[in-house]
C-alpha cells in the first residue's frame, strides 16, 4: 500500500520549502507532518518522506530512530508520558507512575489491550515547578495526586470512547492550546511562576 | 514578586536582606496581564518602542550597549552576549540567528513560560538581535514536547506578520533598510539537541549530533554559514537593555553578571515556582524567604544549583550569592575531587565548584536518599548520550548502572572509586558538554555527600 499526503498537507511542504535553504531542512517538519497525517511512521510513510524531499531512505530511517517523538508503530491512543526526573521524583513521581500502572494494569512501555492507552516514563518535561506531572499529546497535567491522576484517566478513556481520539501531535486535540496562557487543560492548574 | 513573610523555619540563619537590593521586573514584567500573548497586549505594555530606537542607531552602536551590558547567556553557560555578537566575521555575506527554546535540563522550566506568555518580547529580542548581526532569517528550534507553546509562539508569529513587523522592509539608521523572517521550528525529543551544534544538525534534518569545534557557530554553524545561537531568556533582555541603556542594566547586576536572574525552584520547598529576582540573591535567602523552606520542616540537606549537569552544593554551602561568577568561584564552595582529596582540575589551575547554568534550582531534604537520587541523574544522561563518543556513550551507561545497583542495596566494595573513575574518563574527553554534565554532577555527588555513598557499600556487604 503506498501513501499519499492530503492535499493539505502538500500546500504545507510546498511553504515549509520556502522556509530553508535546503530540503534536508524541512525534514523535521515533514515528519511530523506525516505522522499527524498518518499516525505513526511506517515503511511507507517513511518512503513518501524520502522521495517528497529528494532524501535517501536510510537518512530519514536514521533521524526517525533519532528522536523519540517519532515512532514507527501505530500510537494512535492516549500517550502518557509522566516524569520521573528529579524534580518529580522527589514530590512523588515515581508514585504516580506505579499508582498509573495500578490502575492500567500495565507496566510503563506498555499499552492497555484495548489501545486506549500508552504509558511512558519519561524525562524531564520543563515544568519541574508543578512537580509531579505528565503530558498526554499537547496537554500540560501538573500537580498531580492519585485523585487527580484518576479524573484524567477517566476523562481520557471517555473521550476516547467517544471517538475524540487524542492524536500524537496535538493537531486537533480537544485539549486547550489554542486559547493562550489562559486556557487550561482541564486539571492543569496554573504555570510554575510565582512573581 | 509577594512572598509570605520570611519564615525561618528550621533553616534559621535566612534573611529577608536580598528585598534590600533593586527588584526590577525585565522578562517576566508581563506576567499576569490578561492576554500578555498577544500583539496589541504587548504594544500597549511598551511593546516594539525599544525596536524603534533601536532602528536609529547602528548596528556597532547596539553591539556597545549589549556588551556593557553584562548580559550572560541563560542557558547554561554564561558567555558573554555581546562578546558572543561579536565574534561573527565581519565579512559574513549569510548570519544567521538561531533561538534555543529546546529547553530540556531537568530542573529548568523557564522558557517554557517565557514562550507562552510574552512571545512578543521575544520576537522584539530577535528583531533587535537580527539587526545587530546581520541576520535576515532567523529560526526559533523549540521543543518538541512544547506542542500547545509552538502554537502561541506561532500565532504571536503570525500577528507579527500581518502587522508587517516581521517580512517587511524597516527604515534604519544611515537611510538603510533592514527586513527579517522568523521561522519556528519544532524538535522531536532528544535533550542532546540543546547543545547548540546538535541543535544546528538538528535544524538541519540531520540526527542531533553535536559537531567537532572549531569551527565555531559564530563562523560556520547553520548551513556552513556564521550563526549566533542565544538562549530564549537571553534574547527576552535585549530590548530592556536597547530601551534603557546597557548601564543601567550592568548596574542592576553584579560584578561582571548584568540583569536579573530568572530562577525555577523546585523539589522540596513550600513555594516552588519560576521566580525573576536580584542577581546574587544569597540562595539560601531563595529557598528559605522566598520558597518557604522544606515542606517536612527537615533540614535542606543539599542544592542542585542550575540543572542536574552542575554539581551540587551541600547544607553548609547555601550562604553563597545565586550569580554567575560566584557559584563559579567562590572559596565556601569545595573543590570537586576526582577521588579523595584530589581535586578536579579545570585547566589553568581552575578549579571546579559549580555553575548557575540554566537557572534550574533543585533542594531536597534530610529524608532525600541521595544515592538514588544521583543514580536517576545517571540514568537520564545515559539515556541522553548520543552515542558519538566512546567515553560518553559507554561511561554514562556504567555510571547510571553502578549507580543504581548502589542505590538498590546490591552495590559492591570498589564501587564508589569505580564511579569516580569513569566519571573522570568520560570529562574533556568528549566532542560535547554532554560528557561533563554527567561526569561532573557524579563526582560532585561523591564529593559532597561521599559518607552516603560509602554507607550503602557497607550496607550491602
Amino acid at each position: 500500500m503506498s501513501l499519499e499526503f492530503s492535499a493539505q498537507a502538500k500546500q504545507r511542504i510546498e511553504r515549509l520549502l520556502t522556509q530553508y535553504p535546503t530540503a534536508q531542512a524541512a525534514l523535521l517538519p515533514v515528519l511530523h507532518l506525516a505522522q499527524e497525517e498518518f499516525g505513526h511512521l511506517p515503511d511507507e510513510a517513511l518512503h513518501l518522506v524520502a522521495d517528497t524531499l529528494k532524501l535517501p531512505p536510510a537518512h530519514v530511517f536514521g533521524v526517525i530512530t533519532f528522536y523519540t517523538m517519532f515512532h514507527r508503530e501505530n500510537t494512535g491512543r492516549n500517550e502518557l508520558m509522566v516524569c520521573t526526573n528529579v524534580s518529580c521524583m522527589l514530590r512523588g513521581g515515581y508514585e504516580i507512575l506505579r499508582h498509573i500502572e495500578d490502575r492500567l494494569g500495565i507496566k510503563a512501555g506498555q499499552s492497555t489491550p484495548d489501545g486506549c492507552f500508552h504509558l511512558v516514563e519519561e524525562e524531564c518535561l520543563a515544568a519541574c515547578a508543578n512537580a509531579p506531572m505528565m503530558i498526554c499529546g499537547p496537554d500540560y497535567y501538573l500537580d498531580l495526586t492519585p485523585p487527580k491522576v484518576d479524573a484524567i484517566l477517566e476523562d481520557l478513556r471517555r473521550r476516547w470512547r467517544e471517538g475524540a481520539r487524542q492524536l500524537p501531535t496535538g493537531g486537533s486535540s480537544t485539549g486547550g492550546a489554542s486559547g493562550g496562557p489562559g486556557t487550561k487543560t482541564m486539571i492543569g492548574i496554573g504555570p510554575g511562576y510565582k512573581g | 514578586m509577594a512572598p509570605a513573610t520570611g519564615s525561618a523555619g528550621s533553616d534559621g540563619t535566612a534573611t529577608s536582606g536580598w528585598r534590600q537590593l533593586r527588584d526590577v521586573k525585565i522578562v517576566t514584567a508581563n506576567f499576569g496581564v490578561p492576554d500578555s500573548h498577544k500583539l496589541a497586549t504587548y504594544r500597549t505594555r511598551g511593546g516594539w518602542e525599544a525596536f524603534r530606537k533601536s532602528a536609529t542607531m547602528t548596528p556597532a552602536e547596539i553591539l556597545d550597549e549589549v556588551k556593557k551590558s553584562n548580559l550572560r547567556g541563560r542557558g547554561g553557560a554564561g558567555f558573554p552576549t555581546g562578546l558572543k555578537w561579536s565574534f561573527v566575521p565581519k565579512e559574513a555575506r549569510t548570519v544567521y540567528l538561531v533561538v534555543n527554546a529546546d529547553e530540556s535540563e531537568p530542573g529548568t522550566c523557564k522558557d517554557r513560560e517565557l514562550l507562552a506568555y510574552d512571545p512578543h518580547l521575544l520576537i522584539e529580542g530577535m528583531a533587535i538581535a537580527s539587526y545587530a548581526i546581520g541576520c535576515k532569517h532567523a529560526y526559533i528550534y523549540i521543543r518538541g514536547e512544547m506542542m500547545r507553546e509552538a502554537k502561541i509562539v506561532q500565532a504571536a508569529l503570525d500577528e507579527a506578520y500581518a502587522d508587517g513587523l516581521l517580512g517587511k522592509d524597516h527604515a534604519v539608521a544611515g537611510g538603510r533598510t533592514f527586513r527579517f523572517d522568523i521561522t519556528l521550528h519544532r524538535g522531536a525529543g532528544a535533550y542532546i539537541c540543546g547543545e547548540e551544534t546538535a541543535l544546528l544538525n538538528s535544524l538541519e534534518g540531520k540526527r542531533g549530533w553535536p559537531r567537532l569545534k572549531p569551527p565555531f557557530p559564530a563562523v560556520k554553524g547553520l548551513f556552513q554559514q556564521a550563526t549566533v545561537v542565544n538562549n530564549v531568556e537571553t534574547l527576552m533582555n535585549v530590548p530592556q537593555i536597547v530601551q534603557r541603556g546597557g548601564a543601567w542594566f550592568a548596574g542592576l547586576g553584579v560584578g561582571k553578571s548584568g540583569g536579573t536572574r530568572i530562577v525555577c525552584v523546585s523539589g522540596h520547598v513550600k513555594r516552588p515556582g519560576v521566580y525573576e529576582l536580584p542577581m546574587g540573591i544569597p540562595l539560601r535567602d531563595l529557598i528559605v524567604d522566598v520558597c518557604g523552606g522544606t515542606p517536612s520542616g527537615l533540614p535542606i540537606k543539599g542544592v542542585i544549583p542550575g540543572g542536574t549537569s552542575m554539581p551540587p552544593l551541600d547544607a553548609s554551602e547555601l550562604d553563597i550569592p545565586v550569580e554567575f561568577d560566584a557559584l563559579m568561584t567562590d572559596a565556601r564552595i569545595k573543590d570537586v575531587e576526582i577521588q579523595r582529596g584530589v581535586p578536579f582540575d579545570l585547566g589553568n589551575g581552575r578549579r571546579l565548584k559549580t555553575m548557575a547554568g540554566s537557572g534550574g534550582i533543585v533542594v531536597f531534604d534530610q529524608s532525600t536518599d541521595v544515592v538514588a537520587l544521583c543514580a536517576r541523574i545517571m540514568r537520564f544522561y545515559a539515556h541522553e548520550s548520543c552515542g558519538q563518543c566512546t567515553p560518553c556513550r559507554e561511561g554514562t551507561g556504567w555510571l547510571a548502572r553502578v549507580c543504581t545497583r548502589l542505590a538498590d542495596g546490591d552495590g559492591k566494595p570498589g564501587d564508589v572509586e569505580l564511579m569516580g573513575n569513569v566519571a573522570n574518563g568520560i570529562a574533556g574527553n568528549t566532542i560535547c558538554a554532554l560528557g561533563e554534565a554527567a561526569a561532573w554532577p557524579m563526582m560532585g555527588f561523591l564529593t559532597k555527600f561521599r559518607s552516603d555513598f560509602e554507607a550503602k557499600v557497607r550496607k550491602a556487604a
